[in-house]
């Protein structure tokens, strides 16, 4: 009897199950269907979807017109790179913080105190702006009132107690990058801020703009905030007492590192990594507004497919399907270590 | 680690992206049919010319002209050789931002409506790979069907009632196709022509925008009424691409839109509609004005571009009469670039093409310097040759488009229009 | 910690610059013509005809999108927790959305399953017999734009919630079968108190990502209908060039997101506490 009715809510709860699993699903499967039609099968699908032949040769014309091989390349180095260099910097600092929290902030200053600071090296910046007509004609004074700008700012957050430090990453992902564009855009530039010619040294040959390594570059800052944060998190559950025995037995800090910490951490290690993976992958703002070829990623691939001539659906999805697949793939894989990532470390 | 060999392959590949043996062209282009074209038939050139490598960007208009006008005005250098359009051209030109072509391939021989849009100062500053105009494409089947006969220069009541006729919703057939789509290049290039055989005008001699007057709310109201009654479902978000898809498989009766369409209707492998399609001009309202624009796309080299001689030989190869004759020989006369030579259309072999000669006639029908029937202060048939126009075609399209999918009123969006303008000229320094 | 040297740089550079630039006139098609421009550009970014309407999207976009994807991430996570055939696929199928490109999923979204003339839905309604099927990103572009991002977020949530339900204690969920208590009490009483925490991680998590959606708007071109702030600035830049402006709304975009933030960390900061 209990069995006949659990055996009847196993059923349902199958139907249910599948229903909304294929429908979630399928706009994926639609997708592929339509890259396996003719472009005018393509636009008459929904009736005729197992009726009409299939055929291959979008993905042939796709890899034709827009050398498909390329974009992953590029991705795929900009995806390893950025996450190995953001492993790199993230590890230390969250290290730091989790093993040595800072209760309070280091500095004597108040809250309003810095705020006086920081309101008067804006200020002077200001006045020094307006008086010159709001124009940087000299380099070096333009950078010099940067830095003024960006130097207390910087000892402001240096100073702050853990928690502090860890919400004020967080916020920098609030940014909106639309604000930020032309700055780095600008940064990025050959003949911009940075990149120009110091009359000492030229620095033109080494511009940012569509280089693989600007690319690297700026995915490691972007995602370094949700690295270090998730790393934080994973640390703070290691008992600090298995790093002070280790210390005890003479410990170098290197092994403390990688010998006792890393191999603890790993399973969180591998989620973030896993997580940035994702999020790289997809990434299309700044692809798109700062690469053009060289360092041109998959977001960039497709977006050359968003608006062709005339019938080109059977072609975007073909393109869709290309973009998607290796990412999914990775995705499904790993989807048990990367559950721990998605939550960034704070479902326990 | 087994990382290792990875960062060393990422070194290799990195280098190997910066080291070029030859000189080395990078051309920013659009993803439109026959630029796509160009870049397949680019062996002859480099047969000729062995040191020149030819390093293809293919992008989208708008985030072609996004790129390129932020490249250009940063001085980045990251192009040798740019497509631009005629909007671009005199603003750039005059700013010294493009160096002058010469050694063009028979410089006299290109449409003087089309060299005058591409000079600044008297001198040339783009070569122009096509030009067009805007005509009208129509199902002769259908027209047919309808009882009507197509005449060669209609008149937009004609064009009204035969969109209603035509239509026939529950076989998928809509009277007429428009650009909706928002955008100064897409939903603006149509209804700002529109608006000139209106008798409209973006504004006065004293730049004062006239989205107040009686004759643009009659262009927008007439749109918007011919759209609803007539056009298809989601016109909102129709630009050229998704029109001319629409067309191609049977779903318009009319579409008025650039003529440079014309090698895709007719062709019988894309279009199912191949064997019906008619051409005939644009439509007018009896003030002198017909509702076609001018626009060519064109070729040009940034000042400061270390590669100019290299440069210069391409765009005149790409531009010559030769290339013409390369893309007949191998694809047909149908498909050469048209609207930029003389020649092309004295040759009896491509006046056989059936949107010649109507190309032609539309492209001489519109005057840049006289875009409607009251004077304006600007250049240009559908957008207005200033900086800030780029910025406020879109707005007006966006707010535009926005009415046509019935989010706002025609009123609320001229009133807007007309406040958004103003906003920007006054912002601008154009209305003291 | 080079780390925070690294990231100070990268936040504070850009907002100083974009602080200069927002009193700057500065057209990109125009750039010998730059001055001080006072507040102009914060005035006319005020006036500009889509701010209100571009902020009370961004906000209707954010909220509709949570509670969407929450309510939603619930129920998934519930029925994903029972035992059925095929469970394991299944959660393939509903986690894939969150792996997709938003570009991507754009893009297929609009033309092959919303399309008013060749989509899916299109097609199902002529089925029905309706000759004009429904425009989505003409007459709701904003339910459209929202359906597409819960779409992709869905997963996120489900997954999340997914796995805090999994550590509810099996005795807990015993004892409670044993008490008698009926689904809806147990749901109310146990499993939601348990979920409050993921819950407020995905709150946090998907304000961020949502306050800058981008490509879901850009692609499917519904800037002008159902914009946010994020894509009023970049409309700015790159259709108006005007870099002065596009700062302007990037302060005021900075300044809205430091709002939220703050109201966020002071509902949900507690339940975050390590």
């Amino acid at each position: 009897m209990a069995r006949a009715q659990s055996n009847r809510r196993i059923a349902v709860m199958t139907i249910i199950g599948w229903t909304i699993g294929i429908l979630m699903f399928f706009p994926i499967f639609w997708t592929a269907v339509a890259a396996f039609k003719t472009e005018s099968d393509a636009y008459t699908l929904p009736q005729n979807f197992l009726t009409t032949p299939w055929t291959l040769e979008n993905f042939a014309i796709v890899q034709e017109r827009s050398d498909y091989v390329r974009y992953v390349v590029n991705t795929t180095l900009i995806v390893v790179l950025s996450t190995a260099l953001a492993l790199a910097l993230a590890v230390p600092a969250a290290w730091s913080l989790a093993f040595t929290p800072v209760e309070k902030p280091t500095s004597r200053l108040s809250g309003r105190a810095w705020l006086a600071i920081m309101l008067g090296a804006s200020g002077a910046c200001f006045i020094v702006l307006y008086v010159n007509g709001w124009k940087v004609s000299n380099f070096f004074v333009g950078f010099g009132l940067l830095m003024l700008v960006v130097i207390p700012a910087t000892i402001w957050v240096w100073t702050r107690n853990t928690p502090g430090t860890l919400l004020w990453m967080l916020s920098t992902k609030m940014m909106p990058p639309a604000g930020a564009l032309i700055p780095i855009y600008l940064i990025f530039n050959r003949n911009g801020l940075v990149f120009a010619d110091w009359g000492i040294v030229d620095l033109r040959e080494f511009n940012l703009m569509d280089s693989l390594w600007g690319m690297v570059l700026l995915m490691t800052l972007l995602n370094l905030p949700i690295f270090i944060w998730m790393l934080f998190s994973y640390f703070k559950e290691i008992p600090v007492a298995i790093l002070e025995a280790a210390r005890m037995d003479g410990a170098s800090l290197w092994n403390e590192l990688f010998r006792v910490l890393m191999p603890m951490a790993l399973p969180g290690i591998v989620s973030t990594c896993l997580l940035n993976i994702i999020l790289t992958w997809n990434e299309a703002f700044w692809s798109l507004n700062l690469t053009n070829k060289n360092a041109a990623p998959l977001s960039f691939f497709i977006s050359e497919y968003s608006s062709p001539e005339g019938q080109f659906w059977a072609k975007l999805s073909a393109a869709s399907i290309m973009a998607i697949t290796p990412i999914l793939v990775i995705g499904w894989f790993s989807q048990r270590q990367l559950v721990r990532g998605l939550t960034f470390g704070a479902v326990k | 680690m087994k990382l290792a060999p990875l960062f060393l392959g990422a070194f290799a590949a990195m280098l190997a992206s910066s080291v070029y043996a030859e000189t080395t062209l990078t051309i920013a282009t659009v993803n439109n049919g026959d630029m796509i074209r160009m870049q397949k038939l680019t062996d002859d050139f480099t047969a000729s010319n062995p040191d020149i490598k030819l390093d293809w960007v293919t992008l989208e208009e708008n985030d072609l002209r996004q790129k390129v006008t932020k490249d250009i005005s940063t001085k980045g250098g990251q192009y040798d050789v740019l497509t631009i359009g005629m909007y671009e051209t005199p603003i750039w030109g005059a700013k010294g931002w493009l160096v002058e072509l010469t050694g063009l391939d028979d410089p006299a021989d290109i449409l003087p409506a089309v060299s005058g849009g591409l000079s600044a100062n008297g001198k040339l500053y783009a070569a122009p790979f096509y030009g067009e105009s805007s005509f009208v494409m129509y199902r002769k089947d259908l027209m047919a069907k309808a009882g009507l006969e197509m005449p060669d220069a209609p008149t937009w009541d004609f064009i009204l009632d035969a969109a209603k006729k035509m239509t026939d919703r529950p076989n998928g057939v809509n009277g007429i196709c428009l650009r909706g789509k928002a955008g100064w290049g897409e939903n603006m290039a149509f209804i700002g022509s529109m608006a000139n055989s209106f008798g409209a005008r973006w504004f006065d001699e004293n730049w004062k925008p006239q989205f107040d007057t009686a004759e643009w709310k009659d262009t927008l109201t007439t749109y918007l009424s011919i759209m609803k009654d007539a056009g298809p479902e989601g016109a909102s978000g129709n630009g050229f691409s998704e029109n001319l898809a629409l067309f191609q498989s049977g779903k318009c009766g009319m579409w008025a839109d650039a003529t440079a369409a014309g090698s895709f209707v007719i062709d019988p492998k894309a279009s199912q509609v191949a064997e019906h399609v008619g051409f005939t001009l644009a439509p007018d309202k009896g003030l002198g004005k017909r509702a076609n624009w001018l626009w060519a796309w064109a070729l040009a080299i940034p000042a400061g571009s270390q590669k100019v001689d290299a440069a210069q030989k391409f765009i005149s190869w790409a531009t010559s009469k030769h290339y013409a004759d390369l893309v007949a020989s191998k694809e047909g006369w149908a498909n050469v670039p048209p609207g930029t030579r003389t020649s092309l259309y004295n040759n009896p072999e491509y006046l056989k093409v059936p949107f010649a000669k109507m190309t032609l006639e539309s492209m001489n029908a519109a005057d840049p310097t006289k875009p409607t029937v009251q004077p304006v202060p600007y250049t240009g048939v559908q957008f207005v040759a200033i900086p800030e126009f780029q910025g406020i075609g879109t707005k007006v399209g966006e707010l535009f488009s926005a009415a046509l999918a019935g989010q706002m009123s025609a009123d609320d969006a001229l009133a807007q229009a007309q406040q958004y303008t103003t906003d920007v000229m006054t912002k601008a320094g154009y209305i003291k | 910690m080079p780390s925070v040297l690294v990231l100070s740089g990268w936040a504070f550079i850009p907002l100083a610059l974009t602080f200069y630039f927002a009193f700057l006139s500065y057209n990109l098609q125009d750039p010998e013509n730059t001055g001080w421009a006072g507040l102009s550009n914060f005035y006319y970014f005020f006036k500009d005809p889509f701010f209100v309407k571009d902020l009370i999207n961004t906000i209707v976009l954010v909220v509709g999108v949570i509670v969407t994807t929450v309510v939603g991430g619930v129920f998934l996570a519930l029925l994903l927790d029972q035992k059925f055939w095929g469970r394991g696929i299944v959660r393939l199928l509903v986690i894939a959305p969150f792996f997709i490109m938003p570009t991507v999923s754009s893009l297929v979204w609009k033309n092959l399953i919303m399309h008013p003339v060749f989509g899916l839905t299109a097609e199902i309604q002529r089925f029905f017999g309706e000759h004009q099927p429904f425009d989505w990103f003409g007459r709701a572009p904003l339910f459209s734009v929202g359906l597409i991002v819960a779409w992709q977020w869905l997963p996120y949530a489900a997954l999340i919630l997914l796995t805090a339900l999994q550590s509810l204690d099996e005795e807990q969920k015993d004892a409670a079968q044993m008490d008698g208590a009926n689904a809806v009490n147990y749901f109310w009483h146990i499993v939601l108190p348990h979920l409050a925490r993921p819950i407020t991680v995905v709150i946090l998590i998907e304000t961020i990502f949502i306050l800058n959606v981008f490509a879901e708007i850009k692609v499917t071109s519904v800037g002008g209908f159902a914009g946010n702030l994020t894509y009023l600035v970049f409309s700015q830049l790159n259709d108006a060039n005007d870099v002065g402006m596009a700062a302007a709304g990037g302060l005021v975009a900075v300044v809205l997101a430091n709002i939220v933030s703050a109201l966020l960390v002071r509902f949900v900061g507690k339940n975050l506490e390590a």
